[in-house]
């Protein structure tokens, strides 16, 4: 920086900035506005917890399926059509009376986008990314999911490779739900571990 | 403008560094993509595809960046495929808190844990954030006692897992 170097005082606003960013990279060519839009419209279309919900439902009424699903997560998903960034190699962790699976990143916000889509505002927040590690009962506790003593929480860290799903406890009283329905009621919050369903 | 990270060859680890480079105040006061376009921008400024004078008067002004990079490449630069440790060993985590990148969190660090799971060999984030090229390790799940991590604050019972490179593990004494 020189000394006669001028910066503005004000700053300037977050959609001027990304209007300024992005016109400088489409004049140099460095940016395909077409290419953008179609991952844009990938991200709507296409990927979002409605994906999630229909492997824990397949889960729920298929045996086989679950087993493949909690023994090679990437696999067993991709044979519902599910596959991409984000998502190149899955871990499924079960719920059971006697354990309880939350998911966080602690580093910055890894997510499932094929089977969850863009994860939710507070899944980045440090408050949620620093209290999943060091209170998780209370912090679950906080957001109305309630633990039980004597159910072990087990935090998963997706600092690294790995992509975490967590396939809830099916409900009591879905006996005669189809397939279809159950993938209804499952949540996204679930699928994140911040909920029982 | 994430699609255009390949073509200034800018990989996932300097994108998330250029992130980790921003004011403190700044990045816990902006949004979630406030902080993917301050780190592209900076990436941008940084390969000479665009001026920090030009931006800030297309936008109208100031256009806040990340700091400048004080991270070091690692020195330990061998690639790694076999796997050292087996599930149920017992480790503990280096504790030598890097300037740069790293997936090494500082909640783990000289803490000790148990293999679960091996995930294959992957690049070190750490070496592409500073410019090594891409060099494979094998990968871990490894599973900290809450009471490990957090002493009396800790809960009886409760694990946190965390997905570790090998180079930031050594036997456990």
């Amino acid at each position: 920086m020189t000394a006669d170097h001028h910066h503005p005082a004000e700053l300037a606003p977050v959609e001027a900035r990304i209007a300024a960013i992005e016109s400088v990279l489409v004049e140099k060519g460095l940016l395909d506005t077409e290419a953008v839009d179609a991952i844009v419209r990938n991200f709507e279309d296409n990927l979002g917890p409605m994906n999630g919900a229909k492997v824990v439902a397949r889960a729920w009424t298929d045996q086989a399926y679950k087993e493949r699903l909690l023994a090679d997560g990437t696999a067993a998903i991709r044979e519902l059509g599910f596959e991409g960034p984000e998502g190149d190699y899955m871990v499924v962790v079960e719920n059971t009376p006697e354990v309880h699976n939350l998911v966080v990143c602690t580093l910055c916000s890894c997510y499932p986008w094929p089977t969850l889509g863009l994860p939710p505002k507070w899944y980045k927040a440090p408050a949620y990314r620093s209290r999943a590690v060091r209170e998780p009962r209370k912090l679950l506790a906080e957001m109305g999911t309630v633990i039980p003593d004597g159910v072990e929480i087990r935090v998963w860290d997706s600092s690294a490779e790995a992509r975490y799903l967590v396939l809830p406890m099916r409900p009591d009283g879905t006996d005669q739900m189809t397939e279809e329905q159950l993938a209804g009621i499952v949540t996204r919050d679930s699928m994140i571990g911040v909920q029982r369903l | 403008m994430i699609g255009s990270l390949g073509t200034l060859s800018i990989n996932g680890g300097m994108f998330r560094h250029s992130i980790e480079r921003m004011d403190p105040a700044h990045y816990l006061s902006s949004p979630y993509f406030e902080h993917w376009l301050t780190g592209v921008t900076t990436l941008a400024v940084e390969a000479g595809a665009a001026s920090v004078d030009e931006l800030e008067r297309r936008a109208g002004g100031r256009f806040p960046l990340s700091r400048p990079d004080r991270g070091l490449l690692p020195d330990d630069l061998t690639p790694r495929k076999e796997p050292r440790y087996a599930v149920g060993d017992e480790v503990r985590v280096r504790e030598w808190h890097p300037p740069g990148h790293t997936r090494a969190p500082r909640y783990v660090q000289g803490k000790r844990g148990t293999i679960v799971r091996f995930d294959g060999a992957h690049n070190v984030s750490d070496i592409e954030a500073h410019g090594g090229g891409f060099v494979t390790d094998p990968v871990y799940s490894v599973r900290f006692a809450s009471r490990e991590l957090w002493g009396e604050a800790g809960t009886d019972g409760d694990v946190i897992h965390v997905d570790l490179f090998e180079r930031y593990l050594e036997d456990s004494q």
